[in-house]
């Protein structure tokens, strides 16, 4: 990869990150009134995943969607007003920040029930492969998810049928506040996922951005013929399950083992790489270029989105069906 | 119109099958949809068309839904089938938390246009958790219509409207046999049922407003025996349980002061008490005596052939409680 590829995927990181941190100021100011659910300390799976797919294929997410919906190319402005409760949200409003979704980016919904919205990637896979779209359907989930009946039917229905689907699973290691070993057998979820004969990777260092690429592109290639695959990124929250501060002091996991993936955080780790093919005063200028545009693009939308129309008092009884 | 004397069954098999032929982003899957069974026999004529399109699945009526939603979200319209509507009970999360959900919460950019059609499969032996008739919680939901067909005429019709519906519907057929395999003229041709309640039988003295078979229960009860005794009820099949038309209820009701509502579920918090509810409160000063219902006892369904018989609503009942009313 050339280093302009590799500072693309990190402009991509950047971006999520400085978005979700512009948010932090906004919950601390009270300026939103809903429960976002930060990526922070995940950025590199849906990067990495993102990097591997054409423009054409088509991504799900659930709660935590805001890293996949920028990284697919979601409209920011959109995003904001739709976490503030705007008529210009890519919801009108009235899905909110669990709900985001781009149709001509190719994020075609959040679904913030845990693993309902799996379901919906497999029924797309379904889709195109009747009516012989050459896309494939990527499902991102959390590690929660696969303790819910219907990833295992998920699983299931896209092996059997031979669908394009690729699952996505960030194993952050907590739903919540519970650790996965008081909620599974295991840490490891592609050991339980292979005998479904969908093809299983588990990535143990899912911060690593390069790394996630160049697997998803392996398993993407594969996904296109037809063969269902599995890619378990572990990874790590570093802010509370939603919300936007820290939560050390509430006693589920220890400082300490935050600290050691603060120092495995995406960022850091690609900015490590770099420092190996480019001097580091170059990268030091070229990550605050990247920053200088970001933070535009940021006020940009933060105006738009605060500038913008609450929804009218008749959106409360329209669009129901 | 070309009419043929065609099943209840046939009429809705014919649905199914011109859905096909006229859109192919129709297609049908559910569990048993196999080329021996074929639901009852419904999916045949569709599997033998289009065997492409027609899915038999795994048992997993819950992802069924979500794959028929995930499905839907690119333009196709599935019918997921379900050979009973306990078996619904598994996908409840998929079709209302979903589903039913997914238009409003997208500020109408998400459609979903998904039938699930399902049975209520009425019979000795079948017991609890095959025959039960659950459409009062279904239709608690906004954002998804339900209709119970009563007729061969809207069993095409009614499955017609909801597969062309840009939103989810669900259709409850009705199993038991006197319905099931009825014929009736039904025409040939495309036609689809408006949403509305349909007014059956006129008459002055009493409202009847009926829930899927329990049209035949009730016609029986007048042509037997109410006509004769010079009683005219007024009868009213509800067809959607959402939207629910209320207006020719009340409007019957402020003829006729009577109301008797009878259903094929049980009776707390259902259909039978919304009529009774809504009609209180838009036509209660027109009521000359208290509304009744007729609707299953507060029990699960036996299996006992011995049992079985006495838990439905039947032609007698309403006998009974139109004599009583009308006294």
């Amino acid at each position: 990869m050339s280093v302009n590829e590799l500072l693309k995927l990190y402009f991509e990181m950047l971006r999520i990150r400085m978005v979700e941190e512009r948010l932090t100021d906004w919950c601390n100011k009270k300026l939103v009134n809903a429960p976002v659910h930060l990526s922070i300390g995940q950025e590199a799976v849906a990067v990495g995943i993102m990097a591997a797919l054409n423009p054409e294929d088509k991504i799900i997410s659930g709660h935590r969607c805001h890293a996949h919906y920028l990284a697919k190319g979601g409209d920011l402005k959109k995003m904001f007003a739709e976490i503030l409760g705007k008529a210009t949200g890519c919801c009108k409003g009235k899905g909110g920040t669990m709900h985001l979704f781009d149709d001509e980016a190719g994020h075609v919904i959040s679904a913030p029930l845990v693993a309902a919205s799996i379901s919906f990637g497999v029924g797309l896979a379904l889709s195109f492969k009747m009516k012989g779209e050459n896309k494939i359907a990527v499902v991102f989930l959390g590690d929660g998810a696969v303790e819910e009946g219907i990833f295992w039917e998920s699983i299931n229905f896209a092996s059997v049928f031979h669908l394009p689907v690729l699952f996505v699973c960030e194993n952050n290691l907590y739903a919540t506040h519970s650790h996965i070993l008081q909620r599974q057998p295991s840490e490891n979820i592609t050991e339980r996922v292979r005998p479904h004969k969908v093809n299983a990777h588990r990535i143990n260092d899912g911060n690593n951005v390069f790394l996630v690429r160049e697997i998803a592109k392996a398993k993407v290639e594969l996904v296109r013929k037809g063969q269902p695959c599995f890619i378990e990124a572990c990874t790590y929250r570093l802010r509370e399950h939603w919300g936007v501060g820290e939560d050390w002091d509430l006693g589920y996991r220890s400082r300490e083992e935050g600290e050691k993936w603060m120092e495995k955080s995406p960022l850091k780790q690609a900015e490590k790489t770099f420092l190996n093919r480019i001097s580091a005063p170059m990268l030091h200028s070229k990550i605050k270029k990247m920053e200088e545009a970001i933070k535009k693009e940021i006020d940009e939308a933060e105006e738009f989105a605060f500038n913008s129309p609450q929804p009218p008092k008749e959106d409360l009884l329209s669009e129901v069906g | 119109m070309g009419m043929r004397k065609i099943t209840y069954k046939d009429a809705s098999a014919e649905a199914l099958l011109m859905a096909m032929e006229e859109d192919k982003n129709v297609f049908l899957i559910g569990e048993g949809a196999d080329h021996i069974n074929g639901i009852g026999g419904q999916c045949l004529p569709a599997i033998r068309k289009f065997p492409d399109r027609v899915i038999d699945t795994p048992l997993s009526e819950n992802g069924l839904t979500g794959f028929c939603v995930g499905a839907a979200l690119n333009g196709m319209r599935p019918v997921l089938i379900h050979q009973r509507d306990d078996f619904m009970l598994l996908a409840m999360d998929q079709m209302f938390n979903q589903a039913a959900q997914l238009r409003y919460a997208s500020g109408g950019r998400h459609r979903v246009p998904l039938t699930i059609l399902s049975f209520i499969a009425r019979r000795p032996g079948e017991g609890v958790t095959h025959s039960h008739s659950l459409q009062s919680i279904f239709a608690h939901f906004p954002g998804i219509k339900v209709g119970m067909p009563a007729t061969a005429m809207d069993a095409k019709g009614m499955l017609l409207r909801a597969i062309f519906d840009d939103d989810p519907v669900i259709i409850l057929e009705h199993r038991h046999n006197p319905l099931y395999n009825r014929e009736e003229y039904v025409p040939a041709e495309h036609y689809e049922t408006s949403l509305s309640s349909r007014v059956v039988l006129l008459g002055d003295d009493i409202t009847i407003v009926t829930i899927s078979i329990t049209l035949l229960d009730a016609l029986k009860a007048s042509y037997d025996f109410l006509l004769e005794k010079v009683i005219f009820p007024e009868i009213i099949d509800l067809r959607w349980l959402r939207p629910l038309n209320i207006e020719p209820i009340i409007q019957s009701v402020k003829k006729t002061g009577k109301l008797l509502v009878v259903d094929t579920g049980w009776k707390s918090c259902s259909i039978s008490s919304e009529i009774v509810a809504l009609v209180a409160e838009q036509a209660h000063g027109h009521l000359k005596c208290p509304p009744r219902r007729i609707a299953l006892p507060d029990a699960p369904c036996p299996a006992s052939q011995y049992l079985e018989p006495l838990y439905h609503p039947n032609s007698e009942m309403i006998i009974q409680a139109v004599e009583e009313m009308v006294k």
